[in-house]
């Protein structure tokens, strides 16, 4: 590789967050006209390097050099690298829906002379654009009467429309059936043959396969190495995997000697539709289950339909058309709302505490009764007293970091917080856990203490599901791992037979019609 | 900094808001040479800005809620001419017309409550369209007026609590009595719930700011008592009915599962759904009780007014949700006290008064009244901009 055919050079790029390094000393060198794809797992930090390359990280909120047509940058906003041809596509679009397909494409960029909007310019570019990726829409349709695959198709003509040198596509295909995605793919090529450089960000990697010339692998924030797809030894699913997960367990995980018992929760032939499209299958055909006293994992990419599945189970707190079976002690059960579910002796913690698990607002005691209030309550009145004498019960079990329970939640650390989310679902004592994400963005020592409680409830006869995108955290503390891709149960491993690559194996496994 | 310092800077707006009301008061009696807290005035006071006391309570819940109501003016008419109707040209006895009022409200309430909770239409949409109905409505009934109501009826708003006591001195004994009851639960209450805290090892607030609160507090009850006492008519019935709504309702969003549940949705609403809540029986029920409740300040209103006037209670809504703001109640949703907006009412009533007497044009005391929202609002947000609580 030349140097001077070098477009994009990212050097020693390290970005920390409060308590994390998301990225450490990483390098990222992208030959002009090429598709290069990055792959790691999920947190691996692909995505925080792309927004330090775009500028979403301004300039000085990182150390390292950023070089561009051998020419140094210091973006300071996304419109700076723009200017220059970098352009980004994320995974969630970046349109509105009430707008035309030509006011989308120019929009923040407008045709216009001294204010006032040419539309003639605009309606007849944008027409242009349109063809070049494909598209045979009018340029007048508003963006919400196109499909998602249009849609971001729409983003590239967008992309286009500022002169783009290195266009950057960050998860493309993660929302697209596969035809959409088959599409999209091919216009990578056409546009590659344009002379654009592009980025590609995909979990699929038979996609990247199919499409990449090079392949940067990205592991706990680090780049582990740059594979030549087209060189002599060819680049194997496997051998990306390899990459991908190669890490040494430590001993992160606490000692458990499992007692499992009788069957606690089975979900059979499980199929849930999307809330607002209902012909799309978001969860397919799907069968788990739980023994007392067990934890299960269950593995999956992003976008893998893994807590749709969670919070459908949950009282259908997701999805439409939702059909199969659940088997809760033998007996069949079908709760049909959240309170019918935790009667039923269901719990879901989610994934996303801030947003669905916790009153940011409202202290400690009364986010963890917030459950199960009517435990604490008498002819609808309330025992303050004993609502604060079981928040300091769990305060103190838990190891929950904060001066009272009386302490607002939305102060608290990422780790305490997750504490009050499981004290809340705990008091609520329900027989089946689902732990969705449990230690995300938590460090490790509160990690270590969350394995412990989810141990702890475990030996208690609980059944506990885990939902995780950290593989060595399913391996370190699941009796049984399930793999899901693509809302299929693709699989499922016993802890001893597991390992990364096998689950990974899984994790990517396409449809039998995207395979043939 | 001492803990009572930082203590006091934690709750500001709390104590800010009092402080804020007591100031006030003070400068406009100073500003209207005494005349301000004469004891006629002071029961003048409560009877005039009953019905924002009664509204503010239910919208404080609504508003915690995340929703808001702007009919409850109009359903003051309506539920007025309903009165009419019933007591003035059906000759109904007036109590029993009082309990289908009531009805009538919850039944307004459950209509919107439908549209919001169960259709999932926004509040403004729903109750801006109860806005029309309902004064539509009350005009259909009332025409413009029915006057001709018995004066037990009026006595609801005019009347006062019978001298059954007589005198001490020249002070009424049963509004002594009622005082004196009021600051000794107020104490007690208050040393139960602080006995409870420390029992528990939590923080309770600082001795010098508990007893300087329940000092102020209760000098501030007892100085009304006694102006109340020397007043012409001693306790008026009114503040009874006001009293005992602002302690149900204060318990009600303290300490039972519907209050807390109310909170829950305000604060978070996913959070309140992933929990289980009932968010659409509690929404429903919110407006059931503001319906209830903008009754009751119809009934208040009518007998104040002595008749039923189609074009009464117009512009209630704004200061039931002005005197919200005022209190401390969160634009968000998720935070506010029944209390805070009770003291949010009385600083809108103290500055009309004090305006009034002082003879300000009525022009200019809105003027002032708008200014005064801004600047609580604001303060509210600024400050919580530099706590960094938000």
């Amino acid at each position: 590789m030349s140097t001077d055919n070098v477009i994009l050079e990212m050097r020693g790029i390290t970005k920390t967050f409060p308590g994390v390094k998301a990225l450490q000393d990483v390098t990222l060198q992208v030959t002009r006209g090429e598709v290069h794809a990055i792959c790691g797992e999920n947190g691996a930090g692909k995505s925080t390097l792309m927004k330090v390359l775009s500028g979403v990280y301004p300039h000085g909120s990182y150390t390292g050099d950023i070089l561009f047509e051998d020419e140094p940058c210091e973006f300071r906003t996304i419109r700076d690298s723009e200017e220059r041809g970098i352009v980004i596509i994320h995974q969630e679009l970046a349109l509105s829906p009430y707008l035309s397909i030509a006011e989308n494409i120019f929009l923040g960029n407008e045709r216009a002379k001294g204010g006032v909007i040419d539309w003639h310019k605009t309606n007849s570019e944008a027409a242009m654009l349109l063809a070049r990726v494909g598209l045979t829409e009018h340029p007048d349709t508003k963006v919400m009467d196109i499909g998602v695959g249009k849609q971001q198709l729409v983003e590239i003509a967008k992309a286009l429309s500022k002169r783009v040198k290195l266009l950057i596509l960050d998860e493309p295909t993660a929302a697209l059936n596969d035809e959409d995605s088959a599409h999209l793919l091919d216009l990578m090529r056409s546009l590659k043959g344009q002379g654009i450089t592009s980025i590609i960000i995909s979990h699929k990697l038979n996609e990247i396969a199919a499409i990449a010339d090079s392949t940067t692998i990205i592991r706990d924030g680090q780049t582990i190495e740059t594979l030549d797809m087209h060189g002599a030894e060819p680049v194997t699913e496997d051998r990306i995997i390899r990459a991908m997960v190669g890490r040494s367990l430590e001993n992160r995980y606490p000692e458990r000697t499992p007692e499992i018992g009788e069957e606690a929760l089975r979900v059979e032939n499980w199929t849930v539709h999307h809330p607002n499209d209902h012909s799309r299958v978001v969860v397919d055909n799907a069968n788990l289950d739980v023994r007392k006293g067990e934890i299960v994992g269950i593995a999956g990419l992003m976008g893998a339909g893994r807590t749709e599945f969670a919070m459908s189970v949950f009282g259908r707190s997701y999805g439409s058309n939702i059909s199969g079976r659940l088997v809760k002690d033998g007996e069949e059960i079908s709760p049909k709302s959240v309170k019918q579910a935790i009667n039923a002796g269901i719990a879901y913690a989610t994934e996303d505490r801030k947003r669905y698990g916790l009153n940011l607002i409202e202290d400690i005691k009364r986010n963890i009764s917030s459950s199960a209030l009517g435990k604490l309550s008498r002819f609808g009145v309330v025992d303050g007293r004993t609502e604060v004498g079981t928040a300091e019960g769990y305060r103190k079990d838990m190891n929950i970091k904060a001066p009272s329970v009386d302490a607002v939640t939305g102060k608290l650390s990422g780790g305490n917080q997750q504490k009050v989310v499981l004290s809340k679902w705990i008091f609520a004592d329900p027989d089946v856990l689902i732990l969705d994400e449990p230690t995300r963005g938590i460090d490790v020592g509160a990690k270590y203490e969350i394995y412990q409680i989810i141990n702890k409830l475990a030996e208690q006869g609980k059944a506990v599901i885990v939902i995780s995108s950290e593989l060595p955290e399913l391996l370190g503390i699941c009796d049984r791992v399930f793999a899901m891709s693509q809302g299929r149960i693709t699989g499922v491993l016993p802890r001893g037979e597991a390992d990364q690559e096998s689950l990974m194996r899984y994790m990517t496994m396409e449809k039998e019609s995207a395979q043939a | 900094m001492s803990a009572l310092t930082q203590y006091l800077s934690k709750n500001l707006r709390d104590y800010g808001m009092m402080a804020a009301l007591i100031i006030i008061v003070v400068v406009f009696q100073f500003l209207t040479d005494n005349r301000l807290l004469i004891p006629n005035n002071v029961a003048a006071l409560v009877q005039q800005n009953a019905y924002v006391f009664i509204l503010t309570i239910g919208m404080v819940m609504v508003i915690v809620a995340g929703h808001i109501d702007l009919s409850v003016g109009s359903v003051v008419a309506f539920v007025g001419g309903v009165m009419g109707v019933l007591i003035v040209q059906e000759q109904i006895p007036w109590l029993l017309a009082v309990v289908i009022g009531l009805g009538i409200g919850a039944l307004v309430g459950a209509w919107q409550g439908f549209w919001i909770a169960y259709m999932g239409i926004p509040a403004f949409i729903v109750t801006l369209a109860g806005m029309l109905i309902f004064r539509g409505l009350a005009i259909v009934i009332a025409g413009t007026t029915i006057s001709g109501f018995p004066g037990e009826f009026n006595a609801i708003s005019k009347g006062s609590l019978p001298n059954v006591l007589g005198f001490a001195g020249d002070l009424d004994a049963l509004t002594l009595l009622i005082g004196g009851v009021a600051i000794g639960g107020l104490i007690f209450g208050q040393l139960r719930s602080r006995r409870v805290l420390q029992r528990e090892g939590l923080a309770a607030e600082p001795l010098v700011a508990f007893v300087g609160k329940l000092v102020v507090i209760g000098l501030l009850i007892g100085f009304i008592t006694y102006l109340l006492a020397k007043s012409a008519g001693g306790t008026p019935i009114v503040l009874v009915i006001v009293g005992a709504l602002v302690v149900i309702y204060t318990f009600v969003m303290n300490k039972t599962v519907f209050g807390r549940h109310i909170y829950a949705i305000g604060g978070n609403l996913s959070a309140a759904i992933l929990s289980g809540v009932n968010t659409r029986r509690v929404n429903f029920m919110i407006f059931v009780n503001m319906g209830v409740l903008a009754a009751v300040a119809g009934i208040v209103t009518t007998a104040r007014a002595g008749s039923a006037v189609a074009s009464a209670g117009n512009m209630f809504e704004l200061d039931a949700i002005a005197a919200a703001f005022i209190g401390g109640t969160a634009v968000t949703g998720g935070v506010g006290k029944v209390t805070g907006a009770i003291i949010g009412a009385l600083i809108m009533g103290v500055l009309n008064m004090g305006l009034s007497i002082m003879g300000v044009d009525a022009a200019w005391q809105q003027t002032i009244k708008g200014l005064v929202l801004l600047a609580a609002v604001a303060f509210d947000i600024l400050n919580k901009r530099k706590t960094g609580a938000v």
